[in-house]
C-alpha cells in the first residue's frame, strides 16, 4: 500500500454564528470569530489517497485526474467564495475547520475513482490543522 | 463524524543530555556535544492533536481557547525559557526529546479532559522530531 498527497491551497471568508445561540453565547463561544462581517484565510489543502502501486505506470493515481478532481470539485467550490453564503453545506453547518474537512471529504469521496481517500487535512493557520479520515 | 485537530506551539528551552548511571567517557560517547556540561538550547515547535466528535451546534472538536489557555498554562509557562535539567520532571530522567514528549503528554493528560489526547509531536531542530502517543 502507497500513499500519496496532493497539496493545494485556497483562499476563503467565514464567520462562526449559530442562530440557536444567544448574541452572548455567540461571542462567547466562537469570540472574534463571531463577527458576521466575516473575516478570511489562506487555507491549505492536503489530500491523501491510498492504494497499490500500477505495475504497468509506476503510479498509485495518476495525478492529472486527482488534480481535476480537486479543481472541479474543491477549489471551484471554495476558493474566494464565502464559505456561509455560497457553499451549501454552510448554509446550516458552522465552517469551522472540522466541519470543512469533512465538507472537502465527502465532495471528494462520492468523485473520487482513481484511488481510495485516506486523509483529508485542512490548514487554517500554519499552527491549526484539522485531519479528516472518514471516521464515524 | 470524528475529527482530529492539531495545533502547534513554540517554546525555548536549555538543556544537558548526562546520565548519572555512565562514565564521563560513556556520557560523551552517548550524547556528543549535547553532553556540554554547561549545557545549549533549542527552539522546540510542540504540536498537540486531540480527537473526538464534531460537536453539531459548534461545528468544533473542543474549544481552541481551552486547549490554547491549558498548554499555555501546564507546558508553556512550566517549560519556556526554562532550564529542562533543574526542573522536577528531570530529577531523575534525562532530557531527552523523547522524555520530554512523554512528559508533556502525560501532563496534557491529566489537565485536558474536554477531548481525547491523540498525540504529542515535538521538533527539537528542523532536522528531528519525536511522536508520543502514550
Amino acid at each position: 500500500m502507497i500513499y500519496l498527497t496532493r497539496k493545494c491551497e485556497f483562499s476563503a471568508s467565514h464567520y462562526y454564528y449559530n442562530p440557536a445561540f444567544t448574541a452572548e453565547e455567540n461571542q462567547r463561544i466562537f469570540g472574534k470569530c463571531a463577527n458576521l462581517n466575516g473575516h478570511g484565510h489562506n487555507y491549505t489543502l492536503e489530500v491523501t489517497v491510498k492504494g497499490e502501486v500500477d505495475p504497468r505506470t509506476g503510479f498509485v493515481v495518476d495525478l492529472k485526474e486527482l488534480k481535476e478532481i480537486l479543481i472541479r470539485e474543491v477549489l471551484e467550490a471554495l476558493d474566494h467564495r464565502h464559505l456561509n453564503k455560497e457553499v451549501p453545506e454552510f448554509a446550516t453547518a458552522i465552517p469551522t475547520t472540522e466541519n470543512l474537512a469533512i465538507a472537502i471529504w465527502n465532495r471528494l469521496e462520492r468523485k473520487l475513482n482513481v484511488a481510495k481517500l485516506h486523509r483529508v487535512r485542512v490548514y487554517e493557520l500554519p499552527d491549526l490543522f484539522v485531519d479528516f479520515y472518514g471516521e464515524p | 463524524m470524528k475529527a482530529h485537530l492539531t495545533r502547534r506551539y513554540i517554546f525555548s528551552a536549555s538543556h544537558r543530555l548526562h546520565s548519572d548511571e555512565l562514565s564521563e567517557e560513556q556520557n560523551h560517547a552517548t550524547y556528543g556535544k549535547c553532553n556540554n556540561p554547561y549545557g545549549h538550547g533549542h527552539n522546540y515547535a510542540l504540536e498537540v492533536t486531540v480527537s473526538g466528535q464534531v460537536n453539531p451546534q459548534t461545528g468544533m472538536v473542543c474549544d481552541l481557547a481551552d486547549l490554547d489557555e491549558t498548554v499555555r498554562r501546564e507546558v508553556l509557562e512550566r517549560f519556556d525559557h526554562e532550564n529542562l535539567n533543574v526542573r522536577q520532571e528531570f530529577a531523575s530522567a534525562v532530557p531527552t526529546t523523547e522524555n520530554l514528549s512523554a512528559a508533556i503528554f502525560n501532563i496534557l493528560q491529566q489537565n485536558f479532559t474536554t477531548a481525547h489526547l491523540e498525540k504529542v509531536r515535538l521538533e527539537e531542530t528542523m532536522m528531528n522530531s519525536f511522536e508520543y502517543s502514550g
